[in-house]
């Protein structure tokens, strides 16, 4: 109960941060470990977005990230779910910062946006599985 | 550490500590008696025997390349390096005022800092028993000053602790081992060590608890001058008429708990960030200067590999100009000593083995991010004496640390605004550079009130932007199962680098598994 309490006090004091943007980026940096948007688009823009950029264009380096607009690869949810829980290559594994539901949140807001046009739902169950 | 002669053994005396200080105090006292691993450098290397002009081809010019061409040609071989950026270095990186920094996705940092002023976006510190990067930079002329990782009268933060009011980190050291000490006393004094201690031992234990925790002739933790000694004054000793000192009062012993503020004490005491620590003046990346000072005319810069091939003759490498000018170049050698990361190497066309190529593409890179901000004047130093070290906070900054250069300084100044990991770091990754700016001033401002009107720029450094490295260390999958692999000359190439090394992420990893690369290179080279 006790470290409850705390963790409660710990949001609450985040929460009463008083200049941070009350927009989608208020929700950021909540907890130290863990993304803690619950919609599709927020945990985009708050993770993905860093490296698959904001439209999903991905970005090229001296390697590269792949774009996710137009992309065929997330025509069957598994695909995108395994590669976000595991990793792949330089995509480091996410499966420890995001939940099953956030998981299934986002990979349902990459495949019906940028482009992309698939449109069947992704359920948690799903991401349970995969991992 | 010797003075531990009481006839209890080192095993016996570790499960005490570990006992009634935790995990970390076991781990500090298990450094101390011998157990922790300092750097396996042991010289310059001696790469004897004729290579009969053998070339090798280095991909990268990070501290790994460099090292190994510096290395490599002193021994006689052919050396060329290929490199991705304009310079050498690779996370050898310092952003000074003028610098341009383009970042994946095309945001720009124009840097503005004044005159003489630097981040250092990458490895910032040197320990004192990274011995291979030690000689090196004293080989290379490469000037070290002292780092100043602890400072008692920085600050500790939390925004649940304190009514978010930062304590100075003296009192919170002083206090939690105050209280400790007097609570250990209490147990001897019950006899319920009986069992573990004899009693002689409970005696020296007792004396020893008295002068490491400041207790009193009762063995309590009080207010006191002895006290104040350590934690600080109410009002210090003066000279003259009101010279007189007034002792402080210690924070409750469930206060300090509370506060988790103790969380941080020892972040300073493990071996990679006991004093002495040093750092280059005037930036990190004067390692990389050093270095491209003796050997950059070996160096091909802005040559972005696309397709490593070898076969039983020779190793090809096909590059291209990285700004995107047309046209395809090949190197070739005898040999191949690849430190471009594994990130990258899992996108470039290769015919490393299955078992290599498996380890590459299972290697992921950390994210991490690093603020430089810019302020008008030393405040820290000017208002608050603050000289160097680090403040550490539960804010999504996590620490601030302040220049351990130039004190006394007037004019404009760069602090270490923020270094963050994990949840943190991808959050601030996906955010504008002058939205993560802007935050790690808001954030900063509620230790120093005094950001809000003395901030004048900064830079943020997300390292999975990093278009040359995606991240800022490698990540093994397996490393137990995969080291091995990876560290085991692939046809005619081996791999170095910082993840071929059990120091991840620090510079020393990197040199280290250069030298042990072009050692075992050598042997095949001179043996054939």
């Amino acid at each position: 109960m006790k470290s409850l309490m705390i963790v409660a006090a710990a949001a609450l004091a985040m929460m009463a941060t008083p200049t941070l943007a009350q927009s989608d980026a208020a929700m950021m940096f909540a907890s130290p470990s863990k993304l803690t948007q619950t919609d599709g688009k927020d945990i985009y823009n708050a993770i993905c977005a860093g490296c698959h950029m904001a439209e999903g264009q991905g970005a090229v380096g001296a390697g590269m990230y792949p774009a996710l607009a137009g992309n065929e690869t997330l025509e069957a949810a598994g695909y995108p779910i395994y590669v976000i829980i595991h990793g792949q290559k330089a995509m480091p594994a996410l499966g420890n910062v995001l939940s099953d539901e956030q998981i299934a949140a986002v990979v349902g807001y990459i495949r019906t946006n940028f482009g992309n046009n698939y449109p069947e739902e992704v359920t948690v169950q799903e991401v349970t599985d995969s991992r | 550490m010797s003075g531990f002669e009481t006839g209890m053994s080192r095993r016996q005396l570790l499960a005490m500590i570990g006992t009634a200080a935790g995990s970390v105090a076991m781990y500090n006292a298990m450094t101390s008696l011998g157990f922790a691993q300092e750097s396996t450098y042991s010289g310059p290397i001696k790469l004897e025997g004729d290579p009969k002009g053998a070339s090798v081809l280095i991909l990268g010019a990070g501290l790994a390349g460099m090292t190994a061409a510096l290395e490599l040609r002193d021994a006689g071989y052919k050396v060329q390096v290929l490199e991705y950026r304009e310079k050498a270095g690779g996370r050898c990186w310092t952003l000074r005022g003028g610098d341009k920094y383009v970042e994946l996705g095309g945001a720009v940092q124009d840097v503005k800092f004044a005159e003489g002023n630097y981040i250092n976006p990458g490895p910032w510190r040197i320990p004192h028993h990274h011995y291979g990067v030690l000689d090196y930079c004293q080989r290379l002329g490469v000037k070290l000053e002292p780092f100043m990782q602890v400072n008692h009268n920085a600050y500790l933060h939390r925004t649940d602790a304190f009514d978010g009011k930062p304590q100075r980190f003296r009192e919170i050291a002083t206090d939690y081992r105050g209280h400790v000490s007097e609570l250990l006393a209490k147990v001897v004094n019950q006899n319920a060590l009986d069992e573990t201690v004899t009693a002689d031992d409970a005696k020296l234990l007792l004396e020893s608890l008295k002068t490491y925790g400041v207790l009193d002739e009762n063995y309590a933790y009080v207010k006191s001058d002895d006290t104040s000694e350590f934690r600080g004054w109410d009002k210090p000793p003066g000279g003259g008429v009101d010279g007189a000192p007034v002792p402080s009062e210690p924070i409750a012993l469930s206060d300090v708990l509370q506060s988790r503020l103790w969380a941080n004490l020892v972040t300073g005491d493990s071996i990679d960030h006991q004093g002495t620590i040093f750092q280059p003046v005037g930036g990190m990346d004067m390692i990389a200067v050093g270095f491209e000072k003796v050997i950059g005319d070996l160096i091909t810069y802005n040559a972005k590999v696309t397709k490593i091939d070898q076969n039983d003759t020779g190793v090809t490498v096909t590059y291209v100009d990285s700004n995107g000018a047309a046209g395809e170049q090949t190197a070739t050698a005898d040999y191949c000593i690849c430190t471009i990361p594994f990130s990258i190497l899992g996108q470039i066309e290769h015919n490393f083995s299955g078992e290599m190529t498996s380890v590459i593409d299972s290697m992921s890179y950390a994210g991490s991010v690093k603020f430089g901000l810019e302020f008008k004047r030393r405040f820290w130093e000017q208002d608050e004496r603050i000289y160097g070290g680090i403040t550490y906070t539960n804010l999504p900054i996590s620490q601030i640390s302040y220049p351990s250069n130039d004190y006394f300084s007037d004019g404009p100044a760069v602090l270490l605004g923020g270094y963050g990991w994990g949840a943190t770091a991808y959050q601030f990754n996906a955010l504008p550079p002058e939205e993560r700016v802007a935050k790690a001033v808001e954030y900063g401002a509620q230790i120093h009130p005094q950001y809000t009107e003395e901030f004048s720029n900064g830079v943020a450094v997300t390292w999975h932007r990093v278009p040359w490295v995606l991240g800022c260390y490698g990540i093994w999958a397996d490393k137990e199962a995969q080291y091995a692999t990876a560290a085991a000359m692939d046809g005619r190439t081996l791999m170095a680098g910082e993840h071929i090394s059990y120091l991840p992420a620090w510079q020393e990893g990197a040199i280290l598994s250069a030298l042990d690369a072009i050692t075992r290179l050598h042997k095949v080279v001179v043996g054939a």
